[in-house]
């Protein structure tokens, strides 16, 4: 592999995770960023799940793109998406029943997460399996830091916990707040004001 | 003969108002109700104001500093959002999260929306409703006034450790020899117990150990120092209070073995503090004169319906926040009529215009003296 197939396999790479980052840059897929990032494991899983079915799906469509018909290929996106959404669901039952309530619905909502069907749209209908699934694999990366972070956040402020592990003893007074609707907004809120004014204060000094 | 004419933007007639004038009045007529908290509560309520104000002037000026923000820190509005604040927050709220409470009455209630003048809600109320939603026990636990030692000792939840849970005070109370009902306020003691205080207790809050604000009279003698300097429009209070009297007075007529009676409610929690010193914030109350009738009625009523009909025994708060947000749309149904216009018909296919011009419409006589004109650049003529 020559350096300049490799570095544009990296920009492929970084893409997501940064310049497209899916929650901080677009601002995809806020159902599951506001409501399962309670806590950091549930964050963490979900992310995981999401990356998982994108990067296995972004493969298959990407394999079946000369072959799809244009007329339905949104259907059959939603049929290979589907299809690993059921492995993921049933594979998250197996490991942890008490993952698999807390993250509730949000699991087999996958299926219509709008950063999963972009990316087959947008970039696996068009590309090589191997660089679609090295996007997806960005992609997935960038969608799960950003439910971590807002995750470690709220569990923090919210339960005085980190991954379960109790950081403040159990004297912590915890902000009600952080785990409810409201702090999912506020926690996001505050992330897309900081890479906003970090994204400026860059502009600023290229300008100077 | 001749004469001067100056062009310049509005405002022409000056009045001698400016914001900071006006908000450091209104910090003057506050410090007797804070002198009169402080008395009551003793160094805890001491250590509270000084500690919110503080955190509110300095976030404050951190958004300024980094321009994310209008208006300067000494134009008082900050100081005043951190008074009202810790007036209305219990006063041994722990410190730390009044810090937590000031910072966030700035930072989401003010800076966000640009400062001073753009905000669309109260930015005290914010704090106070952020800690409502995240420190629901501390917000609610009062201690009783008017105990012996309070300006030598801190109420023990002052001082709990930065995110840590404040101790319970039902033990210090009762140190006190004072039973833990003394904690609660009179509107929790209605809503919870159905015991209705004497009103005139409530009037001067100086009917023993009760858990209350500063005496609703002292605000009021300084709502009408503000309203008699005209720093403050005096039709929006009267509404609020008119309108929450109405709608007791009639729930009281239909059932007064359920409902407290209207001047109970007039007189208890903080219906006078929010009447006379939050519903009045001049950016987030409407200008027209019969909005201010219709925003102050629908705080009063609110009000009402808040504490008689919910869950929570105080209603101020989201009343005001509520009246907050449709205050533009009450500005907007209430505008009034335009000078000199006439309620305007369906334009007619017939309508044809006068071939005479009017007299009115004449603008000059020749015995008019026509002015000079000076085009300033809006900066006040030098004399």
């Amino acid at each position: 592999m020559t350096t300049a197939v490799q570095a544009r396999n990296f920009d492929e790479f970084m893409e997501g995770i940064w310049r497209q980052n899916p929650v901080f840059i677009m601002v995809l897929g806020m159902c599951p960023t506001l409501a399962v990032t309670v806590s950091a494991v549930n964050a963490l899983s979900m992310g995981v799940a999401t990356s998982f079915v994108l990067i296995c799906s972004c493969a298959l469509v990407s394999l079946m793109r000369n072959v799809t018909p244009k007329e339905v290929r949104i259907a059959v996106y939603i049929v290979i998406i589907a299809t690993f959404v059921t492995v993921v669901d049933y594979a998250i039952q197996a490991i942890s029943l008490a993952l698999y309530d807390a993250l509730g619905a949000f699991i087999q909502l996958i299926v219509v997460n709008c950063i999963i069907l972009g990316r087959a749209e947008a970039h696996a209908a068009k590309n090589p399996p191997i660089t679609s699934m090295i996007n997806a694999a960005g992609m997935g990366i960038g969608f799960t830091i950003g439910l971590l972070s807002l995750g470690v956040v709220r569990e923090i402020l919210g339960a005085g916990t980190l991954f379960g592990v109790s950081l403040f003893g159990a004297n912590f007074q915890p902000w009600v707040i952080m785990v409810l609707p409201p702090g999912g907004f506020f926690v996001l809120g505050s992330w897309l004001l900081l890479f906003s004014w970090w994204a400026r204060r860059k502009e600023v000094a290229k300008n100077v | 003969m001749s004469a001067t004419i100056e062009i310049r933007s509005a405002p022409h007639v000056k009045g001698g108002y400016s914001v900071e004038k006006i908000m450091r009045h209104v910090v003057y007529s506050l410090l007797p109700v804070c002198a009169f908290f402080v008395f009551q509560y003793g160094i805890s309520a001491l250590a509270s104001m000084v500690v919110i104000t503080a955190t509110c002037l300095l976030t404050e000026r951190f958004f300024v500093r980094t321009g994310t923000q209008s208006g300067s820190i000494s134009d008082f509005s900050a100081t005043i959002t951190g008074l009202l604040l810790a007036l209305s927050v219990p006063p041994g709220f722990p410190l730390w999260m009044g810090v937590v409470t000031g910072f966030i009455a700035i930072a989401l209630g003010k800076a966000l929306f640009g400062g001073i003048g753009f905000n669309v809600f109260n930015p005290a109320l914010v704090g106070r409703a952020f800690a409502q939603a995240a420190f629901p026990t501390a917000i609610a636990s009062y201690t009783a006034s008017f105990l012996p030692g309070r300006f030598t000792e801190f109420i023990p939840s002052s001082l709990a450790w930065p995110l840590m849970i404040p101790p319970e005070t039902a033990e210090w109370l009762k140190l006190k020899q004072l039973d833990a009902l003394a904690g609660a306020t009179p509107l929790g003691q209605w809503k919870f117990e159905g015991i209705v205080a004497s009103a005139v207790d409530l009037m001067t809050s100086l009917g023993g150990h009760m858990a209350v604000g500063p005496s609703p009279l002292l605000i009021i003698a300084c709502g009408a120092y503000l309203a008699s300097r005209r720093f403050m429009d005096w039709r929006i209070p009267a509404a609020v209070i008119s309108s929450a009297g109405l709608v007791a007075s009639v729930l009281y007529a239909y059932n007064p073995s359920h409902f407290p009676n209207p001047l109970f409610t007039l007189f208890s929690g903080g219906l006078m503090l929010g009447a006379i010193y939050m519903a009045t914030d001049m950016v987030t109350s409407p200008v027209t004169s019969r909005g201010v009738w219709i925003y102050g009625g629908l705080i009063g009523l609110l009000t009402v319906v808040i504490r008689y009909f919910s869950g929570l025994p105080e209603g101020v708060m989201y009343a005001i926040l509520f009246a907050n947000a449709a205050m533009p749309l009450i500005e907007r149904i209430s505008q009034p009529a335009v000078f000199g216009a006439v309620a305007t018909k369906k334009a007619r296919r017939s309508a044809a215009f006068s071939l005479e011009t009017p007299a009115s419409t004449l603008r000059e006589s020749k015995d008019v003296v026509i002015p000079i004109k000076v085009v300033s650049n809006n900066q006040p003529p030098k004399s």
